[in-house]
């Protein structure tokens, strides 16, 4: 049967073997089997990954695809691995990106190649692995192993700044996690397991809950991330190379909000009660104040870094709506939208903001520059291209058929029924998002040809019309049909939302 | 052939087409472009008729089902389906009527264009999207469609990309729009909350039960839930169909090339907000508070917009502003509950307005883009079909007995001498001076352009002549039904056409009051001459002919002798320079604010280098103590010691 095969553990290790595989073979200069070797484990990972979706039982919350071996039996401490219906699309999204980024950086990356794929091939194990961990320590290790790769990408191949952002972007997320590895080991003296799924049942004081909230908030805040700890995130996008922001933006930013319903909603549901306000009002200044700052912005991928905060703002913004509607009338009704419009909101910001990226990418590997003020007029000799561009740009924009609407309108619709004012702030985006995404489109896209760089930009080759049309179809479909994505996570939400509002006092 | 398949192929032909266009543009060439374009739209237009023969004529059952479920959460299901009702049938017909006459024109207009392929998948698309929100049968639909016919007219003001102004108007008309769309969609959300369905049949069902509830959204204050609802999407309907304050993308979107003015700008997109406030009529009916200010907005539009379209001098924005001003009729039409009037002056517009479009369109094209008034004139002898129509088209805009807009305008005129909700004389007033305006202003342009001196150049005139016949058909075949379309006023308003697919509360139905007087199509032009709209047309047009035909001296003394009211309506009414102000540049200028201030100073230059540098300067301080020699350290241990003892020994 498929389904007794070890799939998680598939995912996780088979890229990681092929990125060692994929250094073997780099030994001594760039060797010709390195590309192919990452694009063959890359393929076959996501193959791989693709009975997750098609074997999924969607009737229940409980994990699924689950592998147990204990690991260090002093304290505990087991190699437990299942995944349910939220981290099943993020894990699709990791395995498909990966591919993406290996076939984006075929020709492009010249400098120590083996190690480029390597690194990206060794994270996407690395974050499949943080998905489907259910033991804290894995879990831990998982997410800080990964901050190698990512550090090295953009320490080695970033653009001129690149040891700053790098190190920024270390610091940032390593303090962040301290606090994490401390709430673990409480939830541990507790608990006296380091099962998540018993953390989810333990029972905690009130003053330790928000602590334990704090300690969730600071490291998964700095990683979405949130206002005010946001700041690493510009710096490292405009640093990293190509791939290195697709894959920031599509997976990485997901975990910090993956972290708020795996941890923060289940082990402190009063503590979450008691603060969502925190939430929710950090996360409104993260859709009206950062929509503000992005435009402002000069950087074409300084732009679309603000503007991948802003929209993150939605994901929180959902996850903590569903209390002020239980205090309505004590029911759930209506917030189980919240928490999936954010959920379907970072599959879609995976797609649209490393789409962008990606077309960021093309115009840079032609001129050299990311700044606006250097193009205008693209369309004219780049109308492919600029097709593409246009069509990511107003999936950013939310247009509604594609997936960028999908998301924003389930979190506006919650938003609504738990406050007037929270609508309206969100739906803010609408206007401040369609003004800095397509102001920036005006002045690179349209317009005449602004100068002989522009005049002698070539349209897209075969390799990038490949990764921008399977995008553009990822982006198309699930604005039109998303239902067979929200489809799978019901049961977990449900789920998720019984012990969001179950008190452990 | 099932019906449901008739009304998915009315949709998914000119999707097709639009798809193929757009796609293999390359391989099959113009002319294929073209064909498979027209041929779509064709396909629906046709099937349109079969469609209005089976729900008017054979009266069958009103169709609404669902096609596929698009979503489903927390026990909503979002769908993607149908309603078919007299409503719908008649949009439906407009709109591939209007495109169908749109595609075959731009085979002309567009001729030496590079662009050809794309702009007829684009206006192909704009057709799928229409129809799919005329004929959606829920909320969510609708405003999949509302901003799909956003995003082709984004697309099509910005046609042509290379001109600075056009992607300047098609920027600032997405924008405009989406402050339009933020109050829909929070309207929409309004509705899912209290009626826990999008379902129009649902919706309208319930909406009665809830008429009293209210809502505290500033705490103190109660809000009748209908009216806030409706209130909500009326936003959505204000910047859709250009009312103020949120018009002002209209006029700026005459940047895209003339057809799609024609089709998107002034016959169908900017009538869905007037249709889409029809739809909701049992929602509206509920709320008088919402029905006055549908009333007066409208009636406010009608005339300010109309006094604008006087100083203009391009040809298109002088009919653009006629068409700010008629969607202002059509939506004092809806306040005053009068939604078929509504409906009837929408279909009525359509043909005379896209008329009016395409006969500028056929007159810029024969003096090579030339698009001012005052470097016209004396065209009658040069293009006789073009002058006939824009006579026709003309006549029907004001409203002379007998033509379409006659009818349709008078109509509304009438209904709101009847309305006695809050507004209605203030509307009544507008309305009224707003014939003589519409009058002054179209003849105005039509006297300066085909009639009095040539004042083009010797160069232009040489070159002059009628359009071809792919121009010139197109325009008889919209001046036929700008004349007749009027006739229909008995069967279409008061012998209750659109039945239950539009609600109207007995105690607001002015229709009804009109129609007691009711005789006939020819009984109703013998009342028309009875009031006073008639005359003040008449007037309109005289003044009109008095002041650019006989004495041209007198206009340019007039804006001399009162400078401020002319610079007032010169920069209409300052709104773009507050839009630009304000908004605009006021938004720029705040993002740059927050970061430089917020996030440069405050975030990472106090707090984050802030603390590198702290721990810097403090590590800085600690090293001194750590000077390498030997007697240091033992110094400060025997100090430790001694502290350490006498803490000790004290305790």
């Amino acid at each position: 049967m498929l389904s007794d095969w070890p799939i998680l553990s598939l995912v996780i290790w088979l890229p990681i073997a092929g990125g060692v595989l994929t250094l073997l073979a780099g030994r001594g200069g760039d060797g010709p089997a390195v590309r192919p070797i990452a694009l063959v484990f890359s393929i076959a990972t996501f193959i791989a990954s693709i009975p997750l979706y098609t074997l999924f039982d969607t009737t229940t919350y409980r994990m699924q695809f689950t592998e147990q071996v204990p690991w260090i039996t002093t304290f505990s401490i087991n190699y437990h691995l299942g995944v349910d219906g939220i981290s099943v699309p993020l894990i699709l999204l990791t395995t498909f990106f990966t591919v993406l980024v290996v076939i984006a950086g075929w020709e492009v990356i010249k400098y120590k190649a083996a190690q480029y794929m390597a690194a990206f091939l060794i994270m996407e194990g690395l974050m499949n692995g943080v998905f489907a961990s259910l033991d804290a320590v894995l879990f831990y290790v998982f997410w800080e192993a990964m901050l190698v790769p990512m550090f090295l990408i953009i320490g080695i191949w970033g653009g001129q700044r690149r040891v700053y952002a790098a190190i920024k972007f270390f610091l940032y997320t390593f303090l962040g996690s301290v606090l994490l590895l401390v709430a673990i080991l409480y939830l541990y003296f507790e608990s006296g397991s380091f099962s998540l799924l018993d953390f989810h049942d333990v029972r905690l004081e009130r003053v330790p809950q928000i602590l334990i909230f704090l300690g969730f908030l600071v490291a998964f805040a700095v990683k979405v991330p949130m206002w005010p700890v946001h700041t690493w995130l510009p710096d490292a996008h405009v640093e990293a190379p190509t791939g290195g922001s697709v894959i920031l933006a599509a997976i990485m930013l997901k975990m910090g909000a993956y972290g708020f319903v795996r941890f923060m909603l289940p082990i402190t549901p009063d503590a979450s009660s008691e603060l969502d306000w925190l939430i929710i009002l950090l996360s409104l200044i993260a859709v009206v104040y950062i929509a503000l700052v992005a435009l402002a912005q000069e950087d074409m991928k300084k732009l679309i870094a603000y503007s991948s905060i802003s929209h993150m703002g939605f994901v929180t913004l959902g996850f903590f709506l569903v209390f002020s509607i239980f205090a309505q009338n004590h029911e759930v009704a209506g917030a189980a939208m919240g928490v999936e419009g954010g959920l379907v909101q970072m599959i879609s910001h995976g797609f649209v903001s490393g789409a962008l990226f990606f077309c960021v990418g093309v115009m840079y590997d032609r001129l050299h520059s990311r700044q606006i003020s250097d193009y205008g007029g693209v369309v004219n000799t780049m109308p492919v291209f600029a097709s593409f561009f246009v069509l990511f740009a107003l999936a950013n924009v939310g247009l509604p058929g594609t997936s960028g609407f999908v998301g924003e309108f389930m979190v506006i619709m919650s938003a609504f029924k738990a406050n007037f004012w929270y609508a309206l702030l969100a739906g803010s985006t609408l206007v401040l998002g369609a003004a800095y995404t397509l102001w920036m489109v005006k002045r690179v896209v349209f317009g005449d040809i602004a100068n002989d760089g522009v005049r002698e930009l070539t349209d897209l080759n075969g390799r990038e019309t490949f990764v921008l049309g399977s995008l553009a179809i990822a982006v198309l479909l699930l604005g039109v049909w998303p239902a067979p994505l929200v489809d799978l996570m019901h049961s977990s939400v449900a789920h998720l939302l019984e012990q969001a509002v179950a008190s452990k006092l | 052939m099932s019906m449901e398949n008739v009304y998915l192929g009315i949709v998914l032909a000119p999707l097709l087409g639009a798809i193929v266009a757009g796609l293999f543009g390359q391989q099959i060439g113009r002319a294929g472009a073209h064909w498979v374009t027209i041929l779509g739209v064709a396909i629906s237009f046709a099937l349109g008729l079969l469609v209005f023969k089976d729900v008017v004529f054979d009266g069958a059952a009103i169709y609404n089902d669902t096609v596929y479920t698009w979503l489903a959460s927390d026990g909503v299901r979002f769908e993607i389906g149908f309603l078919i009702d007299q409503l719908t049938a008649l949009m439906i017909l407009i709109v591939t009527f209007v495109s169908l006459i749109v595609h075959i024109y731009t085979i002309g207009y567009m001729r030496d264009d590079p662009g050809y392929q794309r702009f007829f998948s684009y206006i192909s698309l704009f057709t799928f999207s229409m129809l799919m929100l005329v004929m959606a049968n829920n909320f969510v639909q609708l405003f999949f469609g509302w901003e799909a016919v956003g995003l082709v007219s984004y697309l099509l003001i910005g046609f042509w990309y290379t001109r600075e102004s056009a992607i300047y108007a098609n920027l600032k008309a997405f924008l405009v729009n989406r402050v339009g769309d933020l109050g829909f969609l929070l309207g929409i959300a309004a509705v899912l909350m209290y009626f826990n369905s999008l379902d129009y049949a649902d919706v309208f069902r319930a909406a009665p039960l809830l008429s009293n509830l209210t809502v505290a959204i500033i705490p103190g204050t109660e809000w009748s839930v209908i009216t806030l609802i409706c209130i909500l999407l009326f936003i959505g309907a204000m910047a859709k169909s250009a009312q103020v304050p949120l018009h002002v993308w209209l006029p700026d979107s005459m940047e895209g090339p003339t057809p799609i003015s024609a089709l998107i700008h002034a016959a169908t997109m900017v009538t869905a907000g007037i249709f889409m406030v029809a739809r909701m009529s049992p929602l509206f009916e509920l709320s008088e508070t919402s029905l006055s200010v549908v009333l007066v907005i409208g009636a406010v539009t009608a005339l300010s917009m109309g006094i604008l379209g006087i100083v203009q001098n391009d040809i298109k924005r002088v009919v653009a502003y006629s068409t700010l001003s008629q969607l202002g009729y059509m939506t004092v039409a809806l306040g005053a509950s009068a939604y078929a009037a509504g409906i009837f002056h929408l279909m009525t517009h359509a043909f005379f307005k896209a008329l009016l479009f395409l006969a500028a369109g056929s007159v810029i094209i024969a003096l090579h883009h030339e698009q001012d008034i005052r470097k016209m004139g004396g065209l009658r002898k040069y293009m006789p079909v073009t002058y006939a129509c824009m006579l026709i088209g003309s006549l029907a805009l004001i409203g002379v007995p007998g033509f379409a807009g006659f009818f349709s305008k008078d109509a509304i005129i009438e209904a709101v001498s009847h309305a006695e909700i809050a507004g209605a004389g203030f509307a009544y007033i507008c309305v009224l001076i707003g014939v003589f305006v519409t009058a002054f202003y179209s003849f105005r342009m039509f006297f300066l352009v085909f009639h009095g001196k040539e004042r083009m150049e010797a160069h232009a005139r040489a070159h002059l002549h009628e359009s071809p016949a792919v121009i010139t058909v197109p325009l008889i075949l919209l001046a036929i039904p700008s004349v007749i379309a009027g006739y229909y006023i008995g069967p279409i308003l008061f012998d209750g056409f659109f039945a239950d697919s539009i609600k109207v509360a007995p105690e607001h139905d002015v229709l009804a009051r009109v129609g007691e007087h009711f005789t006939g199509a020819l009984g109703f032009i013998g009342h028309g001459l009875a009031g006073p709209a008639v005359y003040l047309a008449a007037a309109g047009v005289a003044a009109a002919w008095y002041f650019y035909l006989q004495r041209p001296d007198i206009p340019p003394k007039l804006a001399a002798s009162a400078g401020w009211l002319y610079r007032l309506l010169d920069r209409k009414y300052y709104a773009d320079d507050i839009n630009e102000f304000v908004f605009a540049a006021g938004g720029r200028r705040l993002g740059r604010a927050l970061w430089k201030v917020g996030d440069a100073t405050l975030i990472d230059g106090v707090m984050v280098n802030g603390t590198a540098n702290s721990i810097g300067w403090f590590s800085g301080l600690i090293r001194q103590v750590q000077t390498g020699y030997l007697y240091h350290y033992a110094f400060a241990m025997i100090v430790g010691l001694l502290l350490l003892l006498s803490w000790f020994v004290v305790s």
